[in-house]
């Protein structure tokens, strides 16, 4: 047998081994793809129907029109109207409502005046990212307001304001921002679960060691075990991007095949480290736990959901070497930015690096067990 | 009664096999370290790459600064910037240039003012400040515009007082920031991280417990005893909610030490809460075991229905009120969710019962469920 055919037997034997069990074959599919579509709504830092409650001292109608701005954008939803000060600490305490605007007795005679009158928001900051934006949301308005009550009033408005723009999202929809990094956490998820439990699974039931007894050399062992966890990777991750683009709607400017490159040496790259995982645990138990221990990280320290910038300069360096980093530029460049194949490449090589590193390594584990 | 007979029938009989298979399991656990490093060892090294490395709060922004006429008042301005610790100002020359640092990611903003601008500054319409953002990063652009929104007012403020003049503001908006008032991420991010990694605690330690006995054949030998199902479930259950409630107070006090979050609720409510919550993570992976029957596909089932769920639908990061109905519906099933809102209550708010109660109960229900379950399909016979 030549090694292409022996490759070939090992490959379908692979692919045998996980779609002949009903339970395997469906937790393959199904999951990582419900999981797009629930994840994809659900990441994303816009708010809607904010809950806030509303205590006006003043009752005038400046103090109205103001609350009115608030109640009909839709980032807010106004839930009560209180009367005391006091109430104002259940309702935040109980999560009942985010914030409460107080507005306090002097709002109009200060408006009249021209004089700055105070609105106070009290907010709920046990979430502090919510809080941040919802006080944005808050800001913009206020800021709305201000301006067309000096128009109104033919009043002069500040002397300088602020005329912000974004480039690649006009509107700042975070979805834009989420939906492609999902593509790279759900493939990254699915090749770990292919080929960090398959080589463990083997050496537990003792299969393994029957396996290095055939005429195999360990490099084909070795490309036998990781063409599966890349089909599986390719094609799963094919889908998503459809269902980004015709579900979700985000725009994809960029080439496909700079999408595709970024892919395949992406999940060369997590089958490498997934396979290092396996050829280092004696027990499927401890493939899952080396499983846990590279996706954790890899997944909340790639920018998916915090910048990298914040990050402090020893983590930073981390980073570098978690593939999932230079996917998720990847992925935001192609579909929000349009990046050219050129721009990439700088993402492409560490990738392609640490692929060929934890590929080499892990053939180097099989050998050894060989000896 | 000779010991057979104890053995074999009778209440001290249940509490001696129950004793013999909690002895076992803990011997397992023993010669294969990894329970013990999935319960104490996980906890350390996530906590410490995240309570460090993960931050909302942006510092030292690189911005961008393109000033087509420098004069006192735009320098005025960029002196704003450069006092706040949010922003890094770097001068460019001219517009082209920024927007090649913007593309090439030198620079998260550009704040441009063109040469007109000391001439509206005092004219009726006034000037604009323009900024440019790149949008690939929502938030982050959102967050970045607030900041400069702070400046910008914290400048105008300061006109103002310097011309004796007032500040032409209808409305000025003070915000009080209860329970987090400095906008600490970490305060709200590592209680967060504590429930993710005790959710993988949690499946981790049972999804495969049951699932091995299956497949190396001990769970046949296991049947022919006298010892009940019900006896062999709690005898798995026992060891390893001792391990977990170890690396949860593992992480607590890392949490309140080694970070500094405030833990303005009582111990005694985290630690209930705590055990509700283990026993729902480890009746959930007892579930997955029995399902499972095999090792590998446990393992999938691990993977795939905990890190990511409990990451993104728990209310962690994302906020669940802004979700769409059929989604909030879905993060209802998650255990996660309800720990979630325990947590940060209890460490930020305190003893705060409306909001505990509900979450204890929702653990409590999910606990008695994912258990009962197990109970149900974990049957004393062969297939």
């Amino acid at each position: 047998m030549t090694a292409a055919r022996r490759i070939l037997a090992l490959t379908i034997k692979e692919f045998l081994a996980l779609m002949k069990d009903r339970f395997s074959r469906v937790v393959v599919v199904v999951p990582p793809l419900l999981q797009t579509l629930a994840f994809g709504y659900a990441a994303s830092f816009d708010l809607n129907h904010v809950p806030f409650a509303v205590y006006d001292e003043d009752g005038g109608a400046g103090a109205r029109e103001l609350v009115a701005r608030f109640a009909a954008a839709p980032a807010f939803q106004q839930r009560a109207v209180i009367h005391r000060h006091a109430d104002i600490r259940p309702l935040i305490d109980n999560r009942k409502v985010l914030m409460v605007l107080h507005i306090g007795p002097q709002f109009g005679r200060r408006l009249a005046l021209g004089e700055p009158a105070p609105l106070q928001i009290v907010i709920d900051g046990r979430n502090s990212n919510t809080a941040a934006i919802a006080l944005n949301y808050a800001r913009s308005i206020v800021t709305g307001f201000n301006r067309q009550w000096a128009a109104d009033r033919g009043r002069g408005g500040p002397p300088a304001f602020v005329e912000a723009r974004a480039w690649f999202n006009p509107n700042l929809e975070s979805r834009w921002f989420f939906v492609p990094g999902i593509i790279g956490l759900l493939t990254l998820v699915v090749t770990m679960m292919v080929t960090a439990l398959s080589v463990a699974r083997e050496r537990e039931q003792g299969t393994f060691d029957q396996l290095l007894v055939t005429p195999m050399r360990p490099a084909e062992i070795l490309v036998g075990k990781a063409l599966p966890g890349l089909i599986i990777g390719v094609l799963e991750g094919a889908v998503i991007t459809l269902i980004a683009v015709y579900w979700f709607q985000v725009p994809l400017l960029g080439s496909l095949t700079a999408l595709f490159v970024g892919l395949c040496l992406f999940l060369l790259s997590a089958i490498g480290i997934g396979l290092m995982i396996s050829s280092l645990s004696v027990t499927l138990q401890q493939a899952l736990l080396g499983a846990f221990l590279f996706l954790v990280p890899a997944v909340i320290l790639s920018g998916f959901a915090t910048p990298i910038a914040n990050m402090p300069e020893a983590v930073q360096l981390l980073t570098y070497a978690n593939p999932l980093r230079y996917f998720v530029v990847v992925l935001r460049g192609v579909f929000l930015q349009g990046a050219p194949f050129g721009l990439l490449v700088g993402q492409f090589w560490p990738m392609a690096v640490i692929g060929l590193v934890t590929l080499t390594a892990a053939g180097w584990l099989f050998r050894r067990r060989m000896h | 009664m000779p010991p057979e007979r104890a053995w074999r029938s009778g209440r001290g009989g249940a509490h001696m096999r129950l004793r013999g298979l909690v002895r076992k399991e803990f011997l397992q656990i023993l010669r294969d370290p990894s329970s013990i490093a999935i319960a104490f060892v996980m906890p350390v090294v996530l906590l410490l790459l995240f309570g460090y490395g993960v931050s909302m709060d942006a510092r030292h922004v690189p911005l961008a600064m393109v000033v087509e006429q420098p004069d006192a008042d735009t320098a005025g301005l960029v002196g704003a910037f450069g006092n706040t610790e949010y922003f890094h100002p770097i001068a460019m020359p001219d517009m082209r240039s920024a927007e090649r640092a913007m593309l090439a990611g030198r620079v998260s903003g550009i704040v441009h003012l063109r040469a007109d601008f000391s001439r509206r500054l005092h004219s009726a319409g006034g000037a604009p400040i323009q900024l440019i953002l790149n949008g690939v990063d929502a938030n982050y652009a959102r967050l970045i515009q607030g900041y400069v929104q702070g400046v910008w007012g914290a400048w105008l403020t300061q006109r103002a007082r310097l011309q004796g003049a007032r500040l032409p503001l209808a409305v000025d908006l003070q915000p009080r920031v209860w329970f987090n008032g400095n906008f600490r991420s970490r305060d709200y991010l590592v209680p967060g991280l504590i429930v993710v990694i005790m959710t993988l605690i949690g499946a981790l330690l049972t999804a495969l417990v049951m699932a091995r006995e299956w497949e190396r054949g001990t769970m046949e030998a296991l049947l022919v005893t006298p010892v009940r199902m019900r006896e062999i479930l709690i005898g798995k259950l026992i060891p390893y909610f001792v391990l977990g409630m170890g690396g949860m107070a593992l992480s607590v006090a890392m949490a309140v030490w080694l970070f500094q979050v405030p833990l303005r609720g009582s111990l005694w409510v985290l630690t209930l809460s705590s055990a509700l919550f283990l026993g729902a993570a480890l009746g959930m992976g007892l579930l997955i075991s029995i399902t499972a029957r095999n090792q590998f596909v446990a393992g999938l089932l691990a993977i795939i229905t905990t890190f990511l769920p409990a990451f993104i639908l728990s209310g962690f990061i994302f906020d669940i009120g802004s979700m769409p109905t059929v989604v909030q519906w879905i993060t209802r099933l998650m255990a996660a969710r309800y720990f979630v809102a325990i947590l940060q209550t209890s460490f930020l708010a305190g003893d705060v019962w409306p909001v505990l109660l509900p979450n204890a109960l929702a653990l409590m229900g999910m606990a008695v469920i994912f258990l009962g379950l197990s109970r149900r399909r974990a049957r004393k016979r062969l297939e």
